[in-house]
């Protein structure tokens, strides 16, 4: 596993979030998971909110990225401008890679 | 069952209920005399804090909107690091981490904080309670067009939405396009032009 | 993950179906208006004593019925007390008693 401190993903990486169903405190939301994104910036590196929302300290700091989503790929019923898209903050410890463009 | 979609109420603003004492009303009073007692805050501190917050309306975000209109090179700074931008021309915005997105001819946005109610709230004051429904913050990521409807806007089907989620520790404002007819208009009467609802994205400026 | 239906906590509602969005506001309530003021006061100091995560957490563990039916500051107050339990602020005796007393203040 890489360090926390390393930012893994840069702006136009293709990235997919994780499909994972902690119980606990996350924010990354249900309706993304498992979905493929591009990396649009990186936010920052701030503490993990699923630690601080246990009172602990959240150190170290994360990577926090900005990720677009097509809408048509996030709803099967979509019915807005095919190029529409959706824009969420996710953690590193979410994302992977994404797969080689079909 | 459709929830209630504003708070408590529906429609007309209700009365403030100091006269009456429901469980969290007297949560509220204990968990501050405690406080108060233990020397952890005083009453002025709660008093202080209640003002600054009732003086914050949507001035600060329509102040950032009103100068990036007149200077393109304040409009690219405040686009590259939203913070800074604010604090440049004076806002106190304390920890805020702010992103300003730009409304253009072929982009509309519009924001919205699907798990919880995450809102520029240094810049634009307290959210209104349609922001924190369970109907916006539900189906804005999903039809946002239909939830602008409901306020009355319609966008073009040939242009695009960019919805974006308030999921961690960044806000948001839209700047939205500065209306046609206004090239006359000094700074004062730009900011006043400039509505909540247009930076939040549920509103366009004039229509 | 292969097993269908994975839980979804109540508040994590992007997407799911809802009514039409009523644009409606209200003037917040001077209690209301305080309870905000807590938590800004309790999480911006140098020794936070409540978190906005600690808050968001502890309102996402309400059960579904609760979320619904509470208010947003009732929601808030709730969480609050909550963390300052958590964390040891308030024991759960002396805010009961406390209370209490508001309660019976109130109602002479």
């Amino acid at each position: 596993m890489t360090s926390a401190d390393d930012v893994r993903f840069r702006p136009g990486d293709r990235v997919r979030v994780r499909l994972a169903y902690p119980v606990g405190h996350v924010r990354t939301p249900y309706y993304v998971r498992g979905k493929h994104g591009l990396v649009e910036r990186i936010c920052g590196r701030f503490p993990n909110p699923e630690e601080l929302a246990y009172a602990r300290s959240g150190l170290p700091v994360l990577p926090l990225y900005r990720v677009r989503f097509l809408q048509r790929e996030l709803w099967p019923d979509y019915a807005g401008h095919p190029a529409d898209v959706l824009v969420a903050e996710i953690y590193q410890h979410w994302l992977e890679a994404g797969d080689d463009l079909q | 069952m459709d929830q209630s979609d504003a708070g408590h109420t529906h429609g007309a603003p209700r009365p403030d209920q100091d006269d009456t004492i429901t469980y969290y009303r007297a949560m509220e009073i204990a968990v501050r005399e405690l406080l108060i007692d233990k020397g952890i805050l005083t009453a002025g501190d709660v008093r202080r804090q209640v003002e600054s917050m009732d003086a914050r309306g949507p001035r600060g975000g329509a102040a950032m909107v009103a100068r990036a209109w007149l200077d393109p090179s304040f409009k690219q700074r405040m686009l590259e690091d939203g913070s800074a931008a604010a604090r440049e021309i004076g806002l106190e915005i304390g920890p805020l981490k702010l992103i300003v997105v730009e409304n253009t001819p072929e982009v509309h946005n519009v924001i919205v904080c699907t798990l919880c109610s995450c809102y520029p709230r240094m810049l634009l004051g307290l959210p209104p309670d349609w922001y924190k429904s369970r109907n916006y913050r539900s189906r804005t990521v999903r039809e946002p067009r239909a939830v602008l409807a409901e306020f009355g806007t319609e966008i073009p089907a040939e242009m695009r939405i960019c919805v974006h989620d308030s999921t961690a520790d960044m806000r948001y404002l839209v700047l939205p396009m500065r209306p046609q007819g206004t090239e006359h208009l000094t700074e004062a009467e730009l900011i006043d032009l400039v509505t909540r609802d247009s930076m939040i994205g549920v509103a366009i400026i004039g229509c | 993950m292969t097993i269908p239906d994975p839980p979804r906590s109540h508040h994590d509602m992007g997407g799911l179906p809802a009514a039409a969005v009523v644009p409606a506001e209200h003037d917040y309530a001077i209690w209301e208006k305080r309870v905000d003021a807590l938590l800004m006061l309790l999480s911006n100091r140098d020794q936070p004593l409540v978190s906005t995560d600690e808050l968001r957490r502890n309102i996402e563990s309400l059960g579904s019925e609760a979320y619904e039916r509470m208010t947003y500051y009732e929601r808030w107050i709730f969480a609050i007390a909550q963390t300052l339990i958590q964390r040891g602020v308030l024991t759960v005796d002396e805010l009961g008693r406390k209370i209490d007393e508001v309660s019976a203040r109130a109602a002479t």
